[in-house]
């Protein structure tokens, strides 16, 4: 082979490198689906986020309009505080109702923003002051097995 | 007892001398791979070598890895009603383990132990010390350009050999098994992170070029000039890339990806 030929073939190889690296960056990662910089900031405390991370999707009525950016705890209150990046196109009102869910019964956790009526959106740095803490199952069986022998001595007497 | 001690010693000696060997040889070879990079006339032959006379047994094998990956995958995942993750787990394990240590490894057995094999040969040839007769320095137009080679062709047989994978999968998951193709790719997005999982899985690759072009380069050049010196050589350059491959895969994977959750 002369070296024209394998200069392109060399050449087609570094194309075909790189059409690899598009290929995924956007089929296969989310780099133009979803750019963390991109957006508006939001805030929610939580009594329990339970098992939430970051990078866990925010949606609202099942469509992904944001991502956890950052999960801290509140040092004074002992809340647990979710920042979340929602995207440029999306507002929210000042009544929106934050609740942590589960997709499916053992699936990841999301943040599900439900819409108020309020006339007055959120902006940047806000905070959405009504939450739903997520559900944890040890404290629900709990609860329930409280009840229950709550229940049986009550029939007792 | 004596002989036992005199028999440790002196291994533990010819390693020490052997590791300090491969240091000074590296560092010579480091000081050396700018100037190759300013002579492509040297330097596009072995990508040509290296690289691209690899695809053929990268793409192949990353198709099949993708496959199995895919039927093994959805086996497990389909015990727990959660066949539709199958494009997160198999896009997760090709872009941050399988593409980078498997190229690596693909790499170092076939074009690794080919470029020890010449550099050898051209040792026990004597062509390099010719070379050097002729103030032509060897590490500088022989050992450097196939290094560098080495390290610009790996990320992007890794970054082919993911990418082939993920493909293999789709055919697999989606055509044949007939997993829900939105569910695959919306799956596999929302896991996959472009800087935390894709770049850094190229960055292994990258590290891994370093090791095994460093690796096969100098079991070439200090070759012992007979026959079975070339190819004890050869071997030991596909042991040992293979060996420090899956060592400095461990150590990236836990500086990598240990923090995340």
């Amino acid at each position: 082979m002369n070296r024209s030929k394998i200069n392109i073939a060399v050449g087609l190889f570094v194309a075909l490198g790189m059409a690899a690296l598009v290929f995924m960056a956007l089929k296969v990662g989310n780099l133009v689906s979803f750019d963390s910089g991109v957006g508006y900031r939001l805030e929610a405390r939580f009594d329990n986020i339970g098992g939430l991370r970051v990078r866990a999707p925010v949606k609202s009525a099942g469509v992904v309009v944001g991502r956890i950016e950052a999960v801290y705890l509140d040092k004074d209150t002992y809340e647990a505080v979710a920042q979340l990046r929602i995207r440029p196109e999306y507002r929210f009102s000042n009544d929106t109702i934050a609740v942590i869910l589960t997709s499916g019964l053992l699936g990841e956790q999301y943040l599900s923003l439900d819409a108020g009526g309020d006339s007055r959106y959120l902006a940047d740095g806000e905070r959405i002051i009504k939450t739903q803490s997520a559900m944890v199952l040890e404290k629900l069986i709990g609860q329930f097995l409280y009840n229950k022998a709550a229940e049986s001595s009550g029939d007792r007497k | 007892m004596l002989d036992f001690l005199e028999g440790l010693g002196g291994a533990t000696l010819r390693v020490l001398a052997r590791l300090g060997l491969a240091s000074r040889f590296f560092v010579t070879v480091l000081a050396r791979t700018p100037g190759a990079l300013r002579r492509p006339g040297l330097l596009i032959p072995q990508v040509h070598f290296a690289g691209v006379r690899s695809l053929a047994i990268i793409v192949v094998s990353g198709l099949f890895v993708g496959m199995v990956l895919a039927v093994q995958g959805y086996e497990v995942l389909q015990r727990f009603g959660s066949a539709d993750s199958l494009g997160s787990l198999v896009a997760l394990s090709l872009v941050r383990e399988l593409g980078p240590v498997v190229a690596a490894l693909l790499f170092a057995g076939r074009a690794g132990s080919a470029v020890t094999a010449e550099i050898g040969l051209m040792r026990a040839t004597e062509q390099l010390a010719a070379m050097d007769m002729m103030a032509v320095d060897p590490v500088a137009r022989i050992v450097a350009p196939r290094f560098l080679a080495a390290v610009v062709s790996l990320p992007i047989l890794a970054a082919i050999f993911s990418s082939a994978g993920v493909l293999g999968a789709y055919l697999v998951g989606v055509e044949l098994i007939g997993i829900d193709s939105g569910a695959f790719w919306s799956q596999m997005q929302a896991s996959v992170d472009f800087r935390m999982d894709v770049l850094n899985g190229l960055f292994k690759a990258l590290v891994f070029g370093v090791a095994a072009g460093l690796i096969c380069v100098f079991e070439g050049y200090h070759a012992a000039p007979t026959a079975e010196g070339v190819s004890g050589a050869t071997t030991r350059t596909v042991v040992i890339s293979s060996l420090s491959v899956l060592t400095l895969d461990f150590i990236l994977t836990v500086l990598m990806f240990r923090g995340l959750n």
